[in-house]
C-alpha cells in the first residue's frame, strides 16, 4: 500500500492484512462513513441555529405570521400565503428523485444515465436558488424586511384604524387581537399607521421583533449556500463522470453517492427549516 | 442491495409521491388551521403543531432511509449517526424553556417600567434594578 500511495483510497478494499484494517467498520467504504459523520456535525450546525430561533421566537410575545409574511407569488401577486415556498419545496423533492436515480444509474455503471440524472439534479438546485433569490428580493426591496428591521407586526388587542396606507389597510377598518400587518414605505420613509384601540386610545403600530430577520436571512441563507455549493460539487462530479474518470476506479461511481449523501442531507435540513420558518 | 433496477426505479418514483403528498396535506392543515381556506373557521395550535411537527419527522425518516439507504446500512452505522442527535431533544426542552423565561422576565421589568416613580420602591443600594432596564433597551 505505501508503494502505491496514488490510490491508496481505493485499495483499501483489498487489503487482507488485519493490520491495515483487514475489515472495514459498519462495512462502509471510508469515505462514505466520513461523509456520515460530516452529516452528523452539520445537522447539529443546523439544529443549533433553528433551536435559537425557537429560543428567540418563544421569548416575544407576537412573532410574525408565516402564512402572511410568506404569501406573495412571482408575478405581483399577493395573498398566496405558502403556495410559493411549496413549489420550492417540490423543486427540492424533484432534485433529490434525480439524485437517487444518477446513484441508481451508477450502480449499473451506466455513464449516459448518471450525467443525465446529475444534469436534471443540477437544474433542480438552480431552480431552487433562484426561487430562494426572488424570496429574498421580495422581502428585502419590496417590503424592507433587513437583519436590522422587521416591519412585519402583530396587534395585540383589537381596534380600528384611523388611516390607511394605499394597500390592503383603509381607514375604518376593525381588526381583532393577533392580526399580522406590514408597515408599509411611503417616501422611503416607514409609515406607523394610528389605530384606536377598543378603550379609545390611540396608538400606531409597532415595529415586530427585530430578532426574524436576522434568523431568516441568516438561516435560510446558510441552506442556501449548501445548495450554491452542492450544485458546484456536482457539476465538477458529472464532469468527471463524463469524462470517463470513474471507469477506472475500484470503487465505481462511488463519488456520485457520495454527493448523492450531501444533496439528500441539504433536502432533509429544508423539511425541518419549511416547519419551522413556513409552517409553525 | 436486493432490488432489481427495476424495482428500485418503482420505489423511487413513489418515493417522489409520498414526500410530494405529505407536503401537501403539511401545507393544506397550515392553511385550514389558519382560516385561509374556509371561512372563519380555524384548528386549535396544539392540534395543527404536533400533527406537522409529525409529518415532518416522518418526511425526514424517510429521506434518511430511503433516499440515502440506511436502510440498507449496517445497524451500528445507523446507530452511530443517529443516535446523537436525540442529544438535540434535550436542546430542544432547555432552549425553549429558557426562552420562554426571557420572555416572562421581560414583561415583568416593561410592567415595572410601565408603572408611575413613586408606585415604585427602590431599596437604597439596588443597582440592579438600574441594569435590568438598560439590557431590555
Amino acid at each position: 500500500m505505501a508503494t502505491d500511495t496514488h490510490i491508496v483510497e481505493h485499495d483499501v478494499h483489498d487489503t487482507g492484512d488485519a493490520w491495515s484494517g483487514g475489515k472495514e467498520p459498519f462495512k462502509a467504504s471510508y469515505g462514505k462513513l466520513m461523509m456520515w459523520y460530516f452529516l452528523v456535525s452539520d445537522a447539529f450546525t443546523f439544529a443549533g441555529f433553528l433551536i435559537a430561533y425557537g429560543s428567540l421566537r418563544f421569548s416575544m410575545p407576537t412573532w410574525p405570521v408565516p402564512d402572511f409574511v410568506f404569501s406573495t407569488f412571482p408575478g405581483g401577486f399577493h395573498h398566496m400565503p405558502l403556495i410559493f415556498v411549496t413549489v420550492m419545496t417540490f423543486i427540492l423533492i424533484l432534485s433529490s428523485v434525480t439524485m437517487v436515480r444518477a446513484v441508481q444509474e451508477g450502480h449499473r455503471e451506466n455513464k449516459r444515465g448518471v450525467v443525465k440524472w446529475m444534469a436534471l439534479t443540477i437544474v433542480g438546485g438552480l431552480m431552487f436558488l433562484g426561487c430562494q433569490a426572488w424570496e429574498w428580493t421580495t422581502l428585502i426591496a419590496g417590503e424592507h424586511t433587513t437583519i436590522l428591521t422587521n416591519p412585519f407586526g402583530t396587534h395585540v388587542e383589537a381596534g380600528t384604524y384611523l388611516e390607511g396606507d394605499g394597500h390592503d389597510i383603509k381607514e375604518g377598518d376593525t381588526f381583532n387581537a393577533g392580526a399580522p400587518y406590514l408597515i408599509h414605505q411611503v417616501d422611503g420613509e416607514f409609515k406607523q399607521l394610528q389605530y384606536k384601540t377598543e378603550s379609545g386610545e390611540v396608538k400606531q403600530q409597532e415595529f415586530g421583533p427585530k430578532a426574524f430577520g436576522a434568523l431568516f436571512f441568516f438561516i435560510t441563507g446558510f441552506h442556501g449556500f449548501h445548495v450554491f455549493s452542492g450544485v458546484l460539487f456536482l457539476l465538477i462530479i458529472m464532469i468527471n463522470v463524463a469524462s470517463g474518470l470513474y471507469v477506472k476506479r475500484k470503487n465505481g461511481y462511488e463519488m456520485v453517492e457520495k454527493i448523492g449523501l450531501y444533496w439528500h442531507f441539504v433536502d432533509l435540513v429544508w423539511v425541518f427549516v419549511f416547519l419551522v420558518f413556513y409552517l409553525l | 442491495m436486493g432490488l432489481s433496477y427495476e424495482e428500485s426505479k418503482k420505489l423511487v418514483f413513489k418515493g417522489m409521491i409520498l414526500l410530494g403528498v405529505v407536503t401537501i396535506v403539511e401545507v393544506l392543515i397550515a392553511l385550514l388551521g389558519n382560516g385561509h381556506l374556509i371561512e372563519g373557521f380555524f384548528l386549535p395550535k396544539w392540534l395543527m403543531y404536533p400533527v406537522m411537527i409529525a409529518l415532518s419527522l416522518y418526511k425526514a425518516y424517510f429521506i434518511v432511509y430511503e433516499f440515502m439507504h440506511m436502510k440498507y446500512e449496517v445497524r451500528a452505522l445507523a446507530m452511530s449517526v443517529l443516535l446523537p442527535t436525540l442529544l438535540l431533544v434535550w436542546g430542544v426542552i432547555a432552549f425553549f424553556q429558557e426562552g420562554s423565561s426571557w420572555g416572562a422576565r421581560r414583561a415583568q421589568i416593561l410592567e415595572k417600567d410601565a408603572k408611575p416613580a413613586s408606585e415604585i420602591s427602590i431599596p437604597a443600594n439596588n443597582t440592579d434594578e438600574k441594569k435590568d432596564t438598560t439590557i431590555i433597551e
